[in-house]
């Protein structure tokens, strides 16, 4: 595997393959939780769960059986930094998976690698093999008497909503990628029922580095309440789309002149379940405070039409809900219907209003967060562009 | 990995795995919670619905149902729990912290009218023109919460076609909701496995196997799932129609023989409350309707117990003095969804299945020869209905093997529901008619034929007569009333043994041809069974072929339907574990309230030995119009 | 399906199980090979696995559909998929779909008459720095102009 020319302050920091893993074994595992408590490290998904409260709830859990499930399954659109970070950084995450069966006594760490890359399944066995062979994982690993783990590769199938973690466990026992109810939590009832920690690619490279460097170091980087950096996933009207490690704290507009974007009308922070953002307000900053997202940062220049990309998000959405519940089975159908109606100027003010309703009953009563997210587009963009969309008279740019 | 427990229904499908202290009272055994302001304690564990409905407060459901497991599907029922950013689905949140709930807050208002509008907008059809109407979940949930708007529009054309297929089950997929729990009826409750959810999105829909007609995947037609659906996406195949011409037509000779379920159970559909059973107002009810003669189920339940009983005399016989080889236990057949089970999940154990047929069906072949000979009637010309409490009973009466009168056997099976209706088009108002008797020839029958409709009932009026017949003492000396209670009950599996002792009495002369005397059995421990539900069928199958305990029994009654047919689907709507109870008392106070308890002691039947089946239980005659044979149908859909 | 194909799907599905083990989270594992071997997963093979894994026949059907990648019905020896979700979109992914359709004569959704191609549409994945994408079998092209995608398609058997 071929590694580019990256360089950031935290994830693409320098990192040699096998270090924390050989580090780990010396350490106590309470102080590695430390470490990460230390670290303030939330999950880099996009719900920015603590990690080390994950952690420590799944590595207090009385069972024999737990598993460490690594969240592959990057299917929100404008998301690739997994991708990456699994073609160039196996390391990091591996190491990162394999610290975690160390803190939390797991012996199976699963990586869910969604179907769409099916293209690196092999490169990445390879590599596990080599890591099998220097010893980082199979038995007495970096010789640490009893301390055994493995690492195992599912592929999904083409289904978005397995990127939800319950989801995804129910994907891998076999089952339709349907959300479970919560709780019962993964931590305790996860994969095969038994305590399971799920986290993103990007979370366990994070973690390889924090146990080198240590939780003060990570600190220092981010800010106060969203510690580190986080990778974006840049892509759209730019001239350098790609992924880009920055502190979080960065403001809108930094990004976009990082990235060379020029006229810019709007961002989409988060993906299709995030929200869009104007240029009124490109000086907020990414990072919990404000702009949380799991690095999705979509760039739409003047001349995009607006309406058009909400309509794209929400036949994404119509598409890949699992169907099981009624919010958003159906409400997403009937929030698409209402982008069709406004395209066709068939609307009344009145109707997009109860949609507008509609979408925060589905943010608050969906059963997982597939439906709770996926009116967030329609809202911030009828919304942030209404301007655009329904006094244009019809004529929108193309 | 995973033990076997874990392979069947999907894990979002089954209970909550949480498990509740054995005594509320221990420390920590309950938690205090408040719900709407106010205090209460309930035990550790509990759902919200649950701790809810325990304090007085209703909260909306819709795919929440007490026979099965958390869903969480629908979110009707969300409620505010502080400290969360979303609502909680409450029938799937068990409560284990010190929670504060709130269940009416303008939030929750707006959403649960919001998601019932979403439901309307995708449910097809009108509710005037629903067989469901007045009893559709979906439309109580309208009127309670004032959606009375379409506020998203209304489908206006049916998305699917009606799978009119089966004889027992019409699917009407354009009023599903979507609330799955016909699937987990069918998948976890029966194990039968023929419902899903397929595809996904917008485009999820419940579906048999690459969508194939019902009548071509491994349905047993039990019913269950019409039971449960909340709207009018199931229904009963319903044969009122031409019953209703079949009476109008003057050349017509039209019999109704009626079940003891829906005779307990009718009662619900007319407002009154579970519990009462209204056998002789029915039987005014019919005649005045126009059935010509009214019969009793019961009088064939009474001959399938010599006919059965014979059988496993003779099977015993065999097996332990002849020392041939003869399938044991025998296995009952009475119930036509376990039939079908057992012909698609364990063909090779066909030969266990009693020939005997049911007692619907032996009447059937009774009415068309019998009956029809002495009242001087073609049998042509007469149109036999059977009220029962069952969807199966159509397929049955429809297999090509139950002709044997040479005419249909029985026509239609018409179903506690249906009938109902049937009593309301004609103006009659069941609960305030006259008490009116049975027609004859088939007059009074036996408390133990009553009986066969509560699960371990057949068993139960079978050890009544084969403890008389092999000890010769009263059945009364050993049970008390002879009320066989360790018969009794809901549990899904019971296994009793009844050691028959040292001393017998003579062999009846009904049977004597076939067994000298009883003296073989001496010693002899009946080990027998009883499941209902195929799910527990299921159970006592995988354990007989694995050779265990079950392998050992010799007689084994499966009902298909939890509770027996007192639960059948065909039962009036909604059915729960409580109506079934009530039910079962109703049947089991009726059978005390008679002075015949016994088959035996039915006069009607001994005739018929006397007079037509001249050569016994189990004789020539009776093999051609009372037996049956199965088919091995195996798992494999074409 | 002939007596000798069962028999051959059968092994061949026996195979599979002793390869990913007869339980239920297994199932896709198994699906995956199959489809990956014949395209589609045959009614026989389904009911086969169910049998294998204890399961109901209903059930291997609800995860296929669920799953786009899975299918029951036969579809081409290859199959192209072409981005549609936003950026892919925003960056030419029309034309692309266009020429394609124009060189192969059939619409997105269909097979070519020879078997060589099924066109479907695919949401996100995963390349939109490098949109629009295409995915042929397992194997993504970024960046792909209409020239360049008649280019590969012209390449696959």
């Amino acid at each position: 595997m071929e590694k580019k020319n990256r360089s950031g302050a935290v994830i693409f920091s320098p990192y040699v393959k096998g270090e924390a893993v050989k580090k780990v074994v010396s350490m106590k595992r309470e102080d590695v939780l430390f470490d990460l408590r230390e670290s303030k490290l939330k999950g880099r998904g996009g719900a920015g769960f603590p990690t080390a409260t994950k952690w420590t709830l799944v590595a207090a859990a009385a069972s024999t059986e737990k598993y460490i499930v690594c969240n592959a399954d990057e299917g929100e659109p404008g998301t690739f930094k997994d991708r990456v970070l699994l073609l160039e950084y196996p390391e990091l995450v591996f190491d990162g998976m394999v610290i975690a069966g160390y803190v939390i006594g797991a012996k199976l760490g699963i990586v869910y690698l969604r179907g769409e890359y099916e293209y690196m399944l092999k490169s990445l066995e390879d590599y596990l093999e080599t890591m099998r062979k220097e010893n980082l994982l199979g038995k007495d690993i970096a010789g640490k008497t009893g301390f055994d783990f493995d690492i195992i590769i599912r592929l999904g199938s083409g289904a978005y909503v397995c990127g939800e973690e319950t989801a995804l466990i129910e994907s891998l026992e076999g089952n339709r990628g349907e959300a479970r109810n919560r709780p019962p939590y993964p931590v305790n009832t996860g994969f095969m029922g038994k305590p399971t920690t799920v986290n993103n690619v990007e979370t366990f490279a994070a973690v390889s580095h924090i146990v080198i460097k240590g939780g003060a170091w990570y600190c220092n980087h981010g800010t106060d309440k969203s510690t580190g950096s986080k990778l974006f996933s840049v892509s759209g009207d730019c001239e350098k789309p790609g992924v880009y490690e920055l502190p979080w704290g960065t403001k809108i507009s930094e990004l976009l002149e990082l990235v060379g974007a020029k006229n810019t009308k709007a961002v989409q922070v988060g993906g299709a379940s995030g929200f869009c953002i104007p240029k009124t307000q490109f000086d907020r900053a990414l990072g919990y405070e404000d702009a949380a997202t799991g690095g999705s940062i979509m760039i739409f220049n003047e001349s995009r039409n607006m309406l058009h990309v909400l309509k794209n998000f929400m036949e994404f959405f119509v598409e890949e809900s699992c169907g099981q519940c009624t919010p958003c089975r159906i409400g997403n159908t009937k929030l698409l219907e209402g982008v069709e109606m406004i395209e066709k100027s068939e609307f009344t003010f009145g109707y997009i209003n109860k949609l507008k309703e509609l979408g925060k009953t589905m943010q608050v009563a969906s059963k997982c967060g597939l439906g709770q997210s996926s009116p967030n587009s329609f809202i911030s963009i009828l919304e942030n562009f209404k301007e655009e969309i329904f006094n244009s008279g019809g004529s929108h740019g193309k | 990995m995973e033990n076997k427990e874990n392979r069947r229904a999907p894990v979002s499908q089954k209970p909550l795995v949480i498990e509740k202290p054995k005594d509320p009272s221990y420390i920590g055994g309950t938690i205090s919670i408040e719900i709407n302001e106010k205090k209460v304690t309930v035990p550790l564990g509990t759902t919200i619905l649950e701790a809810c409905k325990m304090n007085g407060i209703s909260v909306p459901t819709l795919c929440h149902h007490e026979d099965l497991c958390v869903a969480g599907v629908c979110r009707v029922c969300v409620v505010e729990v502080e400290g969360m950013r979303t609502l909680q689905a409450s029938c799937a949140y068990p409560i284990t912290a010190p929670i504060k709930i709130k269940t009416s807050t303008p939030t929750v208002r707006k959403a649960r009218r919001n998601i019932i509008d979403l439901m309307l907008s995708e449910h097809y059809g009108e509710c005037y023109s629903c067989f469901r109407n007045g009893k559709c979940e979906l439309q109580n949930l309208a009127k309670e919460y004032g959606v009375d708007n379409y506020n998203f529009g209304h489908v206006e054309a049916p998305r699917y076609e009606v799978d009119e297929s089966s004889y027992s089950v019409i699917r009407d997929m354009s009023k599903c909701v979507l609330c799955k729990r016909c699937v987990r009826t069918c998948i976890d409750l029966q194990e039968v496995g023929v419902l899903e959810a397929v595809e996904r999105g917008h485009n999820t829909r419940i579906s048999t196997f690459l969508d194939k007609p019902l009548l071509d995947v491994i349905c047993i037609n039990c019913g269950q799932c019409i039971n449960r659906c909340p709207t009018g996406a199931l229904r009963a195949n319903d044969p009122s129609d031409e019953i209703w011409a079949a009476i109008d037509d003057p050349k017509k000779h039209v019999v109704i023989q009626t079940a003891p379920s829906p005779r307990a159970a009718i009662c619900e559909e007319f407002g009154m409350e579970a519990g009462h059973s209204l056998t002789k107002e029915l039987n005014t009810a019919l005649h005045r309707i126009g059935f010509d003669k009214v019969f009793d189920t019961n009088t064939t339940a009474d001959l399938t117990i010599f006919e059965e009983g014979t059988e496993l005399v003779l099977r015993l016989y065999k097996a332990l003095v002849q020392k041939e080889p003869v399938a044991l236990p025998q296995f009952t057949s009475c119930s036509p969804g376990w039939v079908k089970f057992l012909e698609h999940y364990y063909p090779e154990y066909i030969d266990n299945l009693s020939t005997a047929k049911s007692p619907q069906q032996m009447f059937g072949a009774l009415i068309k020869t019998f009956y029809a000979e002495k009242a001087g009637i073609k049998p042509e010309d007469i149109v036999s209905v059977a009220v029962m409490p069952c969807s199966a009973k159509k397929f049955e009466c429809n297999r090509p093997e139950m002709n044997d009168s040479g005419y249909k056997d029985v026509d239609y099976g018409l179903t506690t529901r249906e009938l109902a209706r049937m009593i309301k088009e004609a103006g009659i108002n069941l609960p305030e008619m006259p008490k009116g008797d049975f027609d004859s020839p088939f007059g009074e029958a036996s408390g133990a034929g009553l009986i066969f409709g509560a699960t371990g009932g057949v068993m139960e009026a079978a050890i009544r007569s084969i403890y008389e017949f092999v000890t010769g003492n009263k059945t009364e000396d050993a049970f008390a009333n002879a009320n066989i209670l360790p018969l009794r009950g809901f549990d899904g599996i019971k296994y009793v043994e009844l050691p028959l002792g040292e001393k017998f009495g003579p062999v009846p002369d009904v049977i004597k041809h076939l067994v000298p005397n009883w003296d073989w059995l001496k010693g002899v421990t009946l080990k027998v069974a009883i499941a209902h539900g195929t799910a527990n069928a299921k159970k006592i199958m995988d354990d007989i072929k694995a050779g265990g305990k079950f392998s050992e029994c010799h007689f084994i009654e499966f009902m298909a339907c939890p509770g027996g047919c007192l639960g059948g689907g065909g039962q009036p709507i909604p059915t729960t574990p409580e109506i079934r109870m009530k039910r079962a008392q109703a049947i089991y106070a009726e059978d005390e309230s008679l002075e015949m308890r016994k088959s035996h002691d039915n006069p009607n039947v001994v005739r018929l030995y006397e007079e037509f089946l001249t050569d016994g239980p189990c004789g020539h005659i009776s093999h051609k119009l009372l037996h049956t044979h199965y088919i091995k149908r195996g798992r494999y859909i074409a | 399906m002939l007596l000798l194909e069962k028999n051959a799907m059968t092994e061949e599905i026996e195979l599979l199980v002793k390869k990913h083990g007869n339980s239920r989270s297994a199932l896709l594992p198994i699906l995956q090979d199959i489809q990956r071997k014949h395209k589609y997963i045959p009614d026989f093979a389904q009911q086969e696995i169910a049998r294998l894994l204890d399961i109901h026949p209903v059930e291997i059907y609800s995860v296929i559909s669920f799953y786009a990648f899975l299918n029951t019905h036969p579809k081409g020896r290859n199959i192209v998929r072409l981005c549609q979700t936003i950026t892919c979109d925003l960056a030419g992914k029309e034309n692309v779909a266009k020429a394609i359709e124009r060189e192969l004569g059939i619409k997105f959704g269909e097979t070519t008459k020879d078997n060589r191609i099924t066109l479907e549409y695919v949401n996100c994945l995963g390349m939109c720095d490098q949109g629009p994408a295409l995915l042929v079998n397992e194997r993504v092209y970024p960046k792909v102009s209409p020239e360049k995608a008649i280019q590969i398609l012209n390449e696959i058997k």
